[in-house]
């Protein structure tokens, strides 16, 4: 099957600066696919080449299999839902949704119906006659969806589409994206630097770093698997055991990841698939779910462990700060990163 | 050894600038109240109050004999507006004040766009400078300069001979309500120097108004597939169209007042500003000037109407 959107050898150079540096990529059709990084990762210009806002300095970019650098932005078969939503102040919403059926030359009534019909799959059926500026957020939001959908694109991109939204607005549109895309079938490309939104929303997560890909995989190889100390620590926390650390576990150089959660505290012999390290506990963190203390190992580095809290108990109050620990975890909970970028 | 602490006496209040601060705080109204009452005598009293008092001169009897205005209220004067000949002045000035207004939108506009949208930094501040560099010089001195420009053997005509534009020029000063006998006795010259005088008023509010428009816009207007004409024509035209009312009340309403260019350049016969000049000046009939003064107010007020109902406002 040919990809919904194909990357090969893409750059994007800005000046001095590499926005996007060799990235290949293959978006499968009818995935949620989202490209997870931080600001300035690359993320954003990837989708704006994909949009066609962007020409790349070099490489080939293919939608469906068509060739689409050099075509303008409305020569292609994708629609975007902006950050700032970007809906247009003079019109209402109902002609902002119809907007891109009215440039296309579908008739009124068509277009009309066909806006109503988007509105009402976005919950804003009887808000067609209202100005964006009479909206909340979380409205302008779904009427910036409703307007992307209604030309029924083969591929939606969406650009940080709930960065303004309060939490519990943005879990629930997280939910009801992620349903619309189930329900359309069509290919969601959606860019965050939101790593738990990412994990729950996403068939598939690519880790930008610095304008490269570090990492492609489903969220929860992702989290479990992750290739390079930088997806470790971006996805989600982890604790990057590196140079001497490294080579006193293993024989090589070659660090590990170990996540806070498979850490335990606790006196006693080590078992034979178990690692046993001492340190100073120097920091402890209430987090409601869990605590979170910071271990200081001897040789001056940091671990972060993380403990559940029962309903008979928080672990907060079994122990101190200053006081000396034994952490321990399963070999097994280690994973091999490499050093580098893949 | 035992140490008595005593309270730190607390800070004095502090002088009377302090306490003066300190009260404007707390009364917000007073502050805006103190803030307002200078501009607001002055706009209230001084130009409120003479402008209508000035109108309601308009109302006083003018003796055509004696030369005397007597306060004895009539509506001759306002009736005297509807005479052919006062009449035909009214509709020169403001034919000439929609030709240049809709000149000026014209020329502005593509100019705005290009500095709101592709210039910055030292490019921008030049372009700037040299839209509001004409407005520096006097206005007397360019509309002097434009009489000679214009003339017979100015400039101008040199431009036309070599490039042997002549049958046109001509032909344009033959259209009637347009030419003239030359350039600088025509309506045609008339209004070219109206149009260079007020097109910075125009372009420095619809730069303002494009300037205000994020790309996002375009942006989603291109995503949606709207090709750049379209775009023009949906997004940027119609959000742009605040500035543009802006910009064509100023040029509209200085066309309408003015009273020097008619004079200088162009055929006989008055504008509404010279007429104003002409009967309190020369004539002294100061109730005849002030019902004229009622008209560019009422022009204006019709005009602000009519941009308004068709949506001028509504954008933002």
């Amino acid at each position: 099957m040919t990809p919904a959107v194909q990357f090969t050898d893409v750059s994007r150079v800005f000046g001095a600066v590499k926005a996007v540096d060799r990235v290949s990529i293959a978006i499968e059709e009818g995935e949620f696919f989202s490209m997870l990084g931080p600001s300035g990762s690359g993320k954003t210009t990837c989708l704006r080449l994909i949009a066609g806002f962007e020409q790349p300095t070099s490489g080939s970019i293919r939608i469906h299999g068509v060739e689409a650098v050099g075509l303008p932005p409305y020569q292609r078969d994708v629609n975007t839902v902006f950050q700032d939503y970007a809906l247009f102040p003079h019109l209402s919403v109902l002609d902002n949704v119809a907007y891109g059926l009215k440039v296309k030359g579908v008739a009124r009534s068509e277009r009309h119906a066909r806006a109503e019909e988007a509105l009402a799959m976005v919950a804003l059926a009887d808000y067609g006659v209202r100005k964006p500026a009479q909206l909340s957020g979380g409205q302008r939001q779904r009427v910036a969806l409703a307007r992307a959908l209604v030309n029924r694109p083969r591929v939606l991109l969406l650009d940080e589409p709930l960065g303004a939204l309060d939490l519990k607005l943005r879990e629930q549109m997280q939910s009801e994206l992620k349903k619309l895309q189930r329900q359309l079938g069509i290919t969601f490309i959606f860019v965050t630097h939101d790593q738990s939104e990412a994990l729950s929303m996403s068939d598939r997560v690519a880790v930008f770093n610095k304008g490269r890909i570090e990492q492609v995989d489903s969220p929860r190889n992702l989290y479990r698997q992750p290739a390079t100390p930088f997806v470790a620590e971006f996805v989600g926390t982890s604790n990057v055991l590196a140079g001497d650390l490294a080579r006193r576990l293993s024989g090589d150089e070659q660090p590990f990841s170990i996540r806070p959660e498979h850490i335990r505290l606790g006196e006693g012999t080590a078992a034979a698939d178990e690692i046993l390290v001492s340190g100073l506990l120097h920091d402890i963190q209430y987090q409601g779910a869990t605590t979170r203390y910071e271990v200081r190992l001897d040789n001056g580095e940091n671990l972060a462990v993380a403990l559940g809290n029962d309903h008979a108990r928080d672990a907060e109050l079994l122990y101190r700060p200053g006081q000396r620990v034994t952490a321990r975890w399963p070999k097994a909970a280690m994973v091999r990163l490499c050093s580098g970028s893949v | 050894m035992e140490l008595t602490l005593e309270a730190a006496e607390r800070p004095a209040t502090g002088g009377p600038l302090r306490r003066l601060s300190d009260l404007l705080y707390r009364k917000p109204g007073l502050y805006l109240g103190l803030l307002l009452a200078p501009p607001l005598t002055w706009f209230g009293a001084i130009y409120l109050g003479s402008l209508l008092n000035l109108l309601w001169q308009g109302f006083y009897t003018f003796d055509d004999f004696s030369m005397t205005v007597t306060p004895e209220l009539t509506l001759a004067n306002f009736r005297a507006l509807l005479q052919p000949a006062n009449f035909d002045i009214i509709l020169r000035t403001l034919s000439m004040a929609v030709a240049v207004t809709l000149a000026c939108a014209a020329l502005a506009f593509p100019i705005a766009y290009y500095m709101a949208r592709y210039t910055t930094g030292r490019t921008k501040a030049f372009c700037y400078i040299a839209v509001m560099l004409p407005m520096w010089a006097s206005y007397i001195v360019k509309a002097y300069a434009w009489t000679l420009l214009l003339a017979k053997g100015g400039v101008v005509q040199w431009f036309v001979e070599n490039l042997h534009l002549q049958p046109v020029l001509e032909f344009l000063l033959g259209v009637p309500g347009v030419g003239g006998s030359t350039l600088s006795t025509s309506h045609l010259g008339r209004f070219l120097v109206f149009v260079y005088i007020w097109v910075p008023f125009m372009i420095l509010p619809i730069q303002a108004a494009l300037e205000r428009l994020p790309p996002s816009l375009l942006q989603a207007s291109a995503d949606l597939g709207a090709h750049p004409r379209q775009t023009f024509f949906q997004v940027i035209l119609p959000l742009s169209v605040p500035g543009i009312a802006a910009g064509s009340l100023f040029t509209f309403s200085l066309t309408l007042g003015d009273f020097i260019v008619p004079q200088l350049i162009g055929p006989p016969g008055y504008f509404i500003g010279s007429m104003v000049y002409a009967q309190q000046g020369a004539v002294g009939n100061l109730p005849m000037a002030a019902a004229f003064t009622l008209v560019p107010i009422a022009l204006i007020a019709v005009y602000l109407s009519i941009i308004k109902r068709l949506g001028a406002f509504d954008a933002f």
